[in-house]
């Protein structure tokens, strides 16, 4: 009876259930706490593998050996890509955010399966350290790209196939999280709250997790392959046994090109939230938006092959890929073109994680755009394996996702912590990492185009300048990452307290208080329109004391009556 | 109309459909028959073919089991959507993958 008033009084970083302390955190299946696991166990994982980026730059500020051997080299972008590719971007917006403010912006307690939920963040951790054991057993970490490509990966010395188990529990971490998004968005909103009154981060939310249930499996068992190849010698990619290396590439980008939109879609989730919010206004086109997504995720499935242009795939392929791929524009394009349309005649405030998401439709339209030429046969064929690709995917992925991850923890944070940070440090610091980002990547693109090949540990030396300017704007880019985290790290510590809400949201989670109880709502509330209205309350937050009809269908004519 | 009802019933409520074995006998000598069939293509050397009739062959195989075995056929609609979804999107992969194979 005690927990019962604890759990509506307290918020749910005060709770105290059966376990005290850090027991408390790590055998809690609250939504949010799981949430904040997520998020302390992802940021330790960003900050290597960006330390891991910016020695890749350092060494090649110089040609030949700067800091480092190519056998080092190989390892650490490896290493670089799979902690960033598995532990950071994939898993980043839908096991943070989804977990922690999905539930409450449809209006339920928690995820349909709160103990599976906390199996999953398990997964994570194991696979996380698998991915670290790697590094020290064996012949030490893999230096095969994190793409695993054979024959390579199953010849090399080094500790390949504890790398590939590590992504492949990853994977059930991923697909269990999927799952219990998909069975919360059907069966938990809260009455009222059709498809079409949902929020469009719920709907990211579930256009990613159809990915990860769906198409994670594949690159589960495309790892094990590399095992079994390893160890036993199967066959399956061996040309000597029957086998086709090929066949790798193919089940490798079956999942892996859906994984891009399991990164970007809750990103694009994101965007449709603060820009309405910021702009004050509905947003324009939100079954478009909403459709698009499905869209995307639908189209995402059937382009895989893009990455394969050059591999020795038939013609008749290549031209069905490009073609498929040039499709994924159009449901892309109408997101850009929805959001763009909210900011019109809007009454737009400048916050901090409005600056992030204006940076973030520029950077992507310039990643999506260069990957137009990277989907066009005849140009794919001159740039492919080259920087140009580093630059066009650090475009999308970072400047997509990791700019909005950003932007994410700057809108949501006073509701998580319960406090505010700086907003002119945040600005600032945004404006850093927007400068040293193009510096870093930008001059990538043109690298590229002159010839410099990706996962090179050498160039030539007309090149570079190019590369000093490049790392130059990784020393920015990082200096911009640790201002913006030192502000949010003083904010949590000392920031002044955060009103229930701050930005003028119109969803769910910002009608309960700062930081939530540990039960979301006293009562489910009862939604009554669209998620994006401003001119007039679309939530009944305690139908009992207002005689509102438990079925959705019925409640308008019932709510005016009662009224 | 009337099918749906009872398929509903059978998978939300008691399950209380009941299939004798003579029918799951029908249905392992069919799986034994199609892959002796199988074997036998195998051997006939029909160029390109061969894969096709391997893969035709193990679909049937593998609907026989997931109807009767799995109990697919008894099941309620969604979980027939879904499963008919999976596999769409399995076959779409192959279709894709040998848009490649097949014209190299």
């Amino acid at each position: 009876m005690t927990d019962t008033l604890a759990a509506h009084e307290g918020s749910y970083l005060e709770y105290e259930g059966r376990h005290k302390g850090i027991l408390g955190w790590v055998l809690s299946t609250d939504h949010k706490r799981i949430g904040l696991l997520y998020l302390s166990a992802i940021m330790v994982f960003f900050f290597v593998a960006m330390t891991l980026g910016v020695m890749m730059r350092l060494e090649m500020l110089t040609p030949g050996e700067t800091i480092m051997k190519p056998q080092t080299y190989n390892s650490i972008f490896t290493l670089h890509g799979v902690i960033m590719v598995f532990l950071f971007i994939i898993p980043a917006i839908p096991a943070v955010f989804g977990n922690f403010i999905m539930p409450i912006q449809i209006g339920a307690k928690d995820v349909a399966f709160p103990r599976l939920n906390l199996f999953s963040w398990y997964l994570y951790m194991t696979g996380a350290t698998l991915a670290i054991i790697s590094l020290f057993t064996g012949g030490g970490a893999a230096d095969t790209g994190w793409t695993f490509y054979v024959p390579y990966s199953i010849r090399s010395a080094q500790n390949v196939s504890f790398t590939t188990l590590a992504a492949f529990v990853l994977g059930f971490s991923t697909i269990v999280t999927g799952l219990n998004f998909i069975v919360t968005i059907h069966r938990m909103r809260a009455p009222g709250m059709t498809w079409f009154r949902m929020p469009l981060f719920a709907w990211g939310l579930y256009a990613t997790s159809w990915i990860q249930v769906l198409a994670t499996p594949v690159i589960g068992i495309t790892l094990f392959l590399i095992i079994l190849e390893r160890l036993l010698g199967v066959g399956v990619f061996d040309p000597a046994l029957g086998g086709d290396p090929i066949l790798y590439q193919h089940m490798f980008w079956i999942y892996s090109h859906p994984a891009v939109y399991i990164m970007i879609l809750p990103a694009m989730g994101v965007v449709s939230e603060i820009l309405p919010t910021f702009a004050r206004k509905d947003i324009f086109g939100y079954k478009q938006i909403a459709i698009s997504s499905l869209g995307i995720a639908l189209i995402g499935y059937l382009v895989w092959g893009h990455h394969m242009f050059v591999s020795g795939m038939s013609d008749t392929a290549r031209i069905v890929f490009s073609l498929l791929t040039f499709l994924v524009a159009i449901p892309t394009g109408v997101k850009i073109f929805n959001w763009v349309a909210t900011l019109y005649k809007g009454s737009i405030k400048f916050s901090a994680p409005l600056y992030y998401v204006l940076a973030f439709i520029f950077i992507f339209s310039i990643g999506g755009l260069t990957g137009l030429v990277l989907g066009a046969l005849a140009t794919d064929i001159h740039v492919t394996d080259t920087y140009f690709v580093v630059a066009h995917f650090h475009y999308v992925m970072f400047g997509g996702m990791g700019i909005m991850f950003f932007a994410t923890m700057h809108f949501w944070f006073p509701k998580m912590f319960g406090k505010m940070y700086n907003e002119k440090i945040a600005v600032i610091a945004c404006t850093i990492i927007i400068v040293g980002f193009n510096i870093l990547y930008f001059p990538m693109f043109i690298m590229g185009y002159m010839g410099m090949p990706r996962r090179y540990y050498d160039y030539l030396p007309h090149l570079q300048g190019w590369h000093i300017l490049s790392t130059v704007g990784s020393w920015i880019l990082v200096a911009g990452i640790v201002f913006m985290f030192g502000n949010l790290l003083y904010a949590l510590l000392k920031g002044p307290k955060a009103a229930r809400n701050p930005w003028g949201g119109t969803t769910l989670e910002w009608r309960v208080s700062s930081p939530p109880t540990v039960e979301n709502f006293d009562e489910i509330p009862v939604v009554t329109g669209g998620p994006y209205v401003h001119d007039k309350p679309t939530y009944i937050m305690q139908p009992s004391k207002e005689l509102v009809h438990e079925n959705g269908d019925k409640l308008k004519g019932e709510t005016l009556k009662a009224h | 109309m009337e099918q749906t009802h009872e398929s509903r019933a059978f998978g939300t409520e008691n399950h209380s459909h009941t299939v004798g074995y003579g029918t799951y006998i029908m249905v392992w000598l069919g799986l034994v028959a199609l892959t002796a069939i199988t074997v036998t293509v195998a051997g006939m050397h029909l160029g390109s073919l061969t894969l096709l009739a391997a893969l035709t062959i193990a679909c049937i195989k593998t609907s026989l089991v997931a109807y009767y075995f799995m109990h697919v056929k008894f099941d309620n609609m969604v979980i027939k959507v879904f499963i008919a979804v999976c596999l769409l999107i399995f076959l779409t992969f192959w279709i894709l993958t040998f848009s490649d194979l097949s014209f190299r």
